[in-house]
């Protein structure tokens, strides 16, 4: 392994290196600074005689004189099954004071794309025991699943609710329910959300089956395009070799997008929208895309990656690609978290792709797909009545409007807020979801079957109402 | 995608650079668009530029690890698809490579690099029968012989374009593989049932004509409001969530094609697996027959390399127009073109070109309507009608059609289906907004829905069309003043609307019944609205009250219609007891 002193550039997170061998694409880069501190890099281009490294921990402290070594080979992640219970930084470097890591295997973090022909498509109900998301949005095994967040919203209660509860009932056979392993990639936080997240693991035990990357908001950004890959290559390691089921957190992937910005504008490449790089659709969905399930294997990969949209706005860049490669989103709003509704999720501009597969006849309940359908169309006419009561007052509205809008009044105060300790059964979320519904007459009930509304539908509700 | 042949010897070159794609190789003796081979895994790329002895490739593979000085290898033949049979029933990715044979042969469930496959099975034996005998005369285009592909298509083996053509020597019936001679002619041409096109070129044809037949979809507002033709191009744009992938399915699924060519350029990768896993079970609404018995699946997902994406288009409009010269009906869905113009601008850029609008290329416009006009309603060479109807998903970035794609898009389509994120949320399903959307080709259809379904189609849907123009006025007062204070005839437009909103308009994708819809059952619904519209307005006339009239018992059955099987015997009761029910008030 050759080492070079031939510096000639150095420019933001880029060092130019003038080398007289053929280095590979992504290559693996060390870059020793006088000052005996070591840093990594990774090629990003490579041309005859001379390489740009894009350098992970920053390069501060390089000089033409520090010297590069070229590993010839691209960037791995140790895997074995005790990395669970480990905490690990932004570029997989144990900081938990246990003992070394000792690997079964060292992956490359790019990652393959998985055939589309050897997917499993998935469709195993995973209930969060939240009822927003089980009975309007709900999560499978093997989805890709963002919560749309944005800055001073409790996004963080919500993942780790969801990082706590979310369980696939099991049948009744096999008896247990099975938990899910977290791998929780944390990129650009602040040390204290960071310690919020591992505070509440330690609480409730998850840490055992836990797998924990941070890469901090002061720690090196370029580091930042790394951390997500680690996290996805142990969850996939985890996931297909070892056939954990493994929910994977990431966030916040504004501030991974941030990285690839400036590496972006420290190359001089032709900016797309915003000033993010053109590639970043691609770039997103290399980390995505590795959700899912494969045929034959017993794990899978579920993914929340976390993000917050800048202004509140989800035409920004970064939310609007995310929404094209992920199975749906989950949107945290600002309104209902003002109005004390926790978790303040709203459901009508959130989906879930997956659900319609994952729902219904034994798989949760027959009921479930009808239900969910009626309730959106029943709190998106209340929301739409709320602006005209704002203009008429209520009085001026119809019998049939004043019920909708008490169905929204209920569907947020009951359905929506459950506070982030509150872990509901599919049952129990459907059970209250019919509770509401009876509050509107049956010939309002169009997307529901007859058949269900003849079992369902509470009478005794309807009548006790008319006569208050 | 095709092994390659020879052509003439050609000089190879070594890696000068690489990022990412884009490789460049010095001393490579290529033409502009030659398939290469590069570095030391043979990974293929396509050469994308050519400047002094320097020669830019946009390699199809991902690149990780390759450096300068490793080999490049030139085929010395342009990027070209296998035809044959063997493409139905099929999965590919972008540059043809069945899937499931990389599967195997990489022995992973992940794409590994440097594995070529050709796009059909060169071994398989085939049952050709001809359909010419020694003597006959055959051109370049003529179908010499058929055989039987899958249970629903019959595929024709034809003459080559590039032929000459001549009498038939040889043409006897017998299990073949397709590399094998079928037929032979006396200047000693030997026609196989496999062919090598270039995908970036069009396949020859006779003449473009004006389509008249509609593409019969089975979605009522489709159908019914905004039809399109066989042969026709239609764009789907719509933001994030707003169901264009399930809009795409529903058409791959109940489309009256004969073929379906399904593109997944840049999407999901479980989007692609649902297809996979459902078509098989799901049967063909014209035949009976698995749907897979007459779908391609093209499925280049978002995260596999970035050139792949840029050609899986072209690889399957090559695929559509081979079945079109057959003479057959086919439906091409590409989801999303705006991944395939993502992919051009990530190529662009890499090659460092002056960026037109919001970065995409400068020829952004021209290669869209290059591709939308291999689309149309042909005679094909050999004689026969032929259709390659072209649906495009595109994909605006946050839901602005003023953007590029959607805008170039527009310029060159016939047919435009407004998703709407606001219909999506409160899930009125499909969410496309009738009131942005427009069929150029309505008038052009009409005489085939009066000739085939019923005389009165067009004015019965300029009913609906009129009735839901005067909803969106309304609706607009009624933001401002609430529904109680209009007067009362416009108080019923406002109910009348709601049911052609709910009843005809909505139309629940995976209810099994109501999923397809034939254009008789369309037409039906919309004729029980306009009953209950008609003897509604006369109960009023007569000095009913308006909420009297709302409140009859059978006018909620409405919504009801599309789930039922037995339709039309519902449709008769239901508009007797509309009827009874309403002159009962009076």
């Amino acid at each position: 392994m050759k080492e070079y002193q031939t510096i000639t550039e150095i420019s933001g997170p880029l060092v130019f290196a003038e080398v007289d061998e053929p280095i590979g694409y992504d290559e693996i880069v060390e870059i020793e600074t006088p000052q005996g501190e070591t840093k990594r890099g990774q090629v990003l281009e490579s041309s005859e005689g001379v390489v740009a490294i894009q350098v992970f921990e920053g390069t501060t402290g390089i000089d033409r004189n520090a010297s590069v070594k070229f590993l010839g080979e691209t960037l791995k992640m140790p895997v074995t099954e005790d990395l669970l219970g480990r905490v690990l930084d932004g570029s997989g470097q144990p900081i938990d004071g246990g003992p070394e890591i000792v690997p079964d295997e060292r992956r490359d973090i790019v990652g393959a794309a998985i055939n589309p022909y050897s997917r499993e498509y998935p469709e195993e109900f995973i209930q969060t025991g939240v009822s927003a998301i089980d009975g309007m949005n709900t999560l499978v095994r093997g989805q890709k699943l963002p919560i749309f967040s944005a800055s001073g919203l409790p996004h963080n209660d919500l993942a780790l609710q969801i990082a706590r509860q979310a369980t696939v009932p099991e049948d009744e056979e096999s008896g247990e329910d099975s938990e899910f392993a977290v791998v929780f990639g944390a990129m650009g936080i602040t040390q204290e959300e960071a310690n919020e997240f591992m505070e509440d693991f330690e609480r409730t035990g998850a840490l055992e089956r836990s797998v924990v990357f941070t890469n901090l908001a002061d720690d090196p950004a370029v580091e930042r395009t790394v951390t997500p890959r680690l996290a996805l290559t142990t969850a996939e390691y985890l996931a297909f070799d070892k056939d954990y089921h493994v929910l994977v957190i990431l966030t916040d992937m504004t501030n991974y997008c941030e990285a690839l910005r400036e590496i972006g504008a420290a190359r001089e490449e032709v900016p797309g929208r915003r000033g993010y790089p053109g590639y970043m659709y691609t770039d997103l969905a290399q980390l995505y895309e590795r959700a899912g399930r494969i045929e034959g294997r017993e794990g899978s990969v579920t993914q929340i990656p976390i993000l917050t949209m800048p202004g509140d706005d989800d035409t920004h860049p970064i939310p609007d690609l995310t929404g094209y490669i992920t199975e749906g989103q989950i949107y945290i709003d600002r309104d209902l978290n003002s109005q004390g509704i926790r978790p303040p999720i709203n459901p009508l501009p959130s989906l879930s792709r997956l659900m319609d597969d994952g729902i219904g006849e034994g798989l949760t309940r027959e009921d479930h797909a009808d239900v969910s359908d009626q309730m959106y169309a029943a709190y998106a006419e209340g929301e739409d009545l709320r602006d005209l009561v704002n203009i008429v007052g209520r009085e001026a509205l119809s019998e049939r409007d004043n019920k909708y809008l008490d169905f929204a009044e209920r569907f947020e105060a009951e359905f929506v807020n459950q506070g982030f300790d509150s872990n509901r059964s599919i049952e129990n979320t459907l059970e209250i979801g019919w509770d509401l519904l009876s509050m509107l007459p049956k010939s309002e009930l169009n997307r529901i079957d007859e058949d269900l509304i003849e079992d369902y539908y509470r009478e005794e509700a309807e009548t006790a109402e008319a006569e208050a | 995608m095709s092994q390659a042949t020879q052509g003439s010897v050609r000089e190879d070159g070594v890696i000068a650079s690489v990022s990412g794609p884009v490789v460049t190789a010095r001393g490579l003796d290529a033409r502009m668009n030659d398939v290469v081979y590069v570095g030391d895994e043979g990974l293929m790329g396509e050469v994308i530029e050519i400047e002094g002895d320097l020669t830019t490739i946009q390699v199809y593979e991902e690149t990780s690890g390759v450096g300068p000085g490793e080999p490049v290898e030139s085929t010395g033949e342009p990027l070209t698809v296998d035809l044959g049979p063997g493409m139905l029933d099929a999965i590919y990715d972008g540059v043809q490579r069945p899937l499931d044979v990389l599967e195997s042969k990489m022995d992973s469930p992940y794409l590994d690099r440097g594995v070529d496959a050709p796009g059909i099975d060169l071994e398989k034996k085939w049952e050709f029968e001809p359909t010419v005998s020694e003597g006959d005369e055959v051109a370049p285009g003529d179908i010499v012989g058929t055989v039987p592909e899958t249970v629903t298509i019959e595929h024709k083996v034809m003459v080559p374009p590039d032929f000459e053509g001549g009498e038939v020597a040889v043409a006897e019936a017998g299990e073949f593989s397709v590399t094998e001679a079928v037929v032979e002619l006396d200047n000693g041409e030997e026609i196989t049932m496999h062919q090598e096109w270039p995908v970036r070129k069009a396949r020859p044809s006779a003449e473009k004509k004006t389509p008249r037949e509609p593409l019969v979809s089975g979605q009522r507002i489709l159908d019914g409001l905004f039809p399109i033709a066989k042969g026709g191009t239609a764009a789907i744009p719509g933001p994030f969530g707003s169901g264009k992938t399930v809009t795409q399915h529903q058409l791959a699924k109940w489309a009256d094609a004969d073929i379906v060519v399904y593109v997944g350029c840049g999407e999901r990768g479980n989007e692609m697996t649902e297809v996979i896993e459902d078509f098989p079970e799901l049967d063909d609404p014209k035949t009976g027959n698995p749907l897979m018995a007459r779908t391609s699946l093209i499925a280049n997902t978002s995260n596999m390399p970035v050139a792949a994406r840029e050609s899986c288009i072209y690889t399957g409009i090559t695929i559509a127009e081979y079945y079109r010269d057959m003479g057959y009906d086919v439906a091409l869905m590409a989801d999303s073109t705006s991944r395939w113009a993502e992919a051009m601008r990530e190529i662009s850029s890499r090659l460092e070109e002056m960026p037109g609008e919001e970065g995409y290329p400068a020829y952004l416009a021209a290669r869209l309507s290059e591709f939308y006009e291999r689309a149309g309603y042909f005679t094909t060479v050999n004689g026969q009608e032929g259709s390659v109807s072209v649906i495009g998903a595109v994909s605006p970035p946050g839901g602005d059609f003023s953007e590029p794609v959607t805008q170039n898009t527009l310029r060159i389509v016939k047919t435009f289906w407004a998703l709407d994120a606001d219909l999506a949320e409160r899930r009125h399903f499909p969410a496309i907004n009738w009131n942005e959307s427009y069929s150029l080709y309505r008038e052009q259809l009409d005489p085939w829905f009066v000739e085939n379904v019923q005389d009165d189609w067009p004015e019965e849907r300029q009913w609906a069309v009129d009735v839901l123009d005067e909803e969106s006025e309304l609706q607009e007062i009624v933001q401002l003043v609430g529904k109680d204070a209009l007067p009362e005839d416009q108080q019923l437009t406002l109910e009348v609307a709601r049911y052609l909103r709910e009843a005809y308009l909505q139309q629940n994708a995976f209810h099994p019944t109501d999923t397809y819809c034939e254009p008789e059952k369309t037409y039906g619904i919309l004729t029980a609205i306009h009953k209950f519209n008609d003897e509604a307005f006369k109960a009023l006339e007569a000095g009913v009250p308006v909420e009297e009239i709302q409140s009859i018992e059978a006018a909620p059955r409405l919504n009801r219609i599309g789930v039922q099987e037995d339709w039309d015997a519902y449709i008769e009761d239901l508009k007797a007891e509309i009827t009874e029910q309403l002159r009962e008030l009076y």
